[in-house]
């Protein structure tokens, strides 16, 4: 038990990167969802067809994958476009790249998720909001956008829940993360079970607490409309 | 494009990453689907005992990484004297029987969950009329309810193989050649960065697009009486 509570801490400070990787990604993740959803609504013929390549490309490999390709290649990029404009190359931090990576995974399902939802928004509102006028930015905020939290959020939830699991492959990119002060410390003490039971209880934990506020989100977006009664 | 043409020398060490990773897939979903059914089943039932002890391990299991599974057994049961002594140490360590245990049990989790909800959904009037010509429990089941509720199952079921081909990824952490263990393998012979990832992800792309097709063939011919006049 004691060395438990002498490692404990470092697994802590790994859960502390996961919690701030997972909510940088999310917040990433949903810029990319919601213009990517516009992209495939409302954009021109090419950038439709991009939009559309790009959803297809990303929800069709695994993860741990496109994280490597993302990491290496993008290093790689940058690097040749360094050397052609004849300056320094920038090195990408594994911080930076789990952020970037998670976030461009996840915001090929958010696309997904905001299109449909905004398919879901009964088409007549948003005339009535044209008839009378309104700039398309004072629409999208009173008209489209409380409707489309409302029935994007089942989804929204269940990507997030995959989104932090996600963040569980970072290692592999080399983020010092919960999983990986779990490995070397259980490598170190000889008791890699208790601490990735450890690992594993945080993330229940966060899954958990997730839960919980999705439901009192879901509540709060739900207020004015009835759900079916069976 | 040059790494495009040397894997075209590599096609067998691709071959052997496809085929554990179609492996790990096929008998990952048949072990899970196995154990789903009747544990959807004490879920619909609402089994005392039972069917709360399902609901909380497969929350567990739905709440936690699966990597953090893989890592558990693989490099965590090793931590027990009593399991390294005992007779099934020999298939224990493998790597291939903890990711085959982990990905069935995080399958299964869902599964249930798919399962129950599409036994849930199945008329009552469906399972009235089978009482009502005479079927015992069991050929209810069998005949009525099971076949209507795989086939409202089928479009969650093939997002589900789809999440368990994107985590048989994990198997490369672990020692084993899959795609993405090919991939490195082949970018470690020529230095390559990202390039045998790249290749590993096209074959993936693929690999979903057969599953999507197969799919969308199973449900046109087992959907055929859903199917709206006129589309």
């Amino acid at each position: 038990m004691d060395v438990l509570a002498d490692f404990l801490p470092i697994v802590l400070r790994g859960m502390l990167v996961t919690v701030v990787l997972s909510l940088s990604a999310m917040v990433l993740a949903t810029a990319i969802g919601l213009v990517g959803a516009w992209a495939r609504l409302a954009g021109s013929t090419p950038v439709k067809a991009l939009a559309l390549i790009y959803t297809v490309v990303v929800r069709g490999m695994p993860p741990l994958v496109l994280m490597l390709l993302i990491y290496f290649g993008g290093q790689t990029a940058l690097n040749a476009a360094a050397d052609a404009m004849q300056v320094e190359p920038i090195r990408i931090e594994p911080f930076t790249a789990g952020i970037v990576s998670v976030g461009i995974i996840f915001g090929a399902y958010l696309t997904e998720t905001f299109r449909g939802a905004y398919l879901g928004i009964p088409q007549g509102e948003i005339e009535a909001g044209v008839a009378f006028g309104m700039p398309t930015l004072t629409l999208a905020r009173l008209v489209v956008l409380p409707p489309l939290m409302r029935l994007a959020l089942p989804s929204f939830w269940n990507i997030w829940l995959t989104l932090v699991k996600a963040c569980a492959l970072v290692s592999v990119i080399g983020l010092q993360d919960a999983v990986y002060a779990a490995l070397s410390i259980g490598r170190s003490t000889r008791e890699p079970f208790t601490f990735m039971l450890v690992v594993a209880a945080l993330y229940l934990a966060y899954t958990g607490l997730s839960d919980l506020v999705f439901r009192r989100l879901g509540r709060h977006l739900a207020r004015g409309t009835r759900a079916a009664s069976v | 494009m040059y790494a495009w043409q040397v894997a075209l020398d590599h096609i067998p060490l691709f071959l052997t990453g496809l085929r554990n990773t179609v492996l790990l897939l096929v008998v990952s979903t048949i072990i899970a689907s196995v154990f789903a059914v009747p544990l959807a089943l004490v879920l619909t039932r609402k089994m005392p005992v039972a069917a709360p002890i399902i609901e909380a391990v497969s929350y567990v299991f739905r709440g936690t990484p699966l990597i953090v599974q893989v890592y558990l057994l693989y490099y965590g049961l090793a931590q027990f004297a009593f399991i390294r002594t005992s007779v099934l140490w020999p298939w224990l360590r493998e790597a291939w029987t903890c990711l085959l245990i982990a990905f069935s049990l995080g399958t299964c989790a869902y599964l249930v969950q798919i399962l129950r909800g599409a036994i849930e959904a199945v008329p009552h009037g469906e399972v009235e009329a089978a009482r009502a010509v005479g079927m015992t429990p069991f050929q209810t089941l069998r005949i009525v309810v099971l076949p209507n509720a795989f086939r409202r199952a089928l479009p969650s079921y093939e997002n589900e193989i789809i999440f368990l081909l994107h985590a048989t990824a994990i198997a490369s952490l672990v020692t084993v050649i899959d795609l993405v263990g090919a991939g490195r393998n082949f970018n470690t012979i020529y230095y390559f960065t990202y390039e045998g990832f790249a290749i590993a992800g096209v074959i993936y792309l693929a690999i979903v697009g057969v599953i999507r097709l197969s799919f969308g063939l199973l449900e046109r011919r087992l959907l055929v009486h859903l199917r709206r006049a006129g589309i």
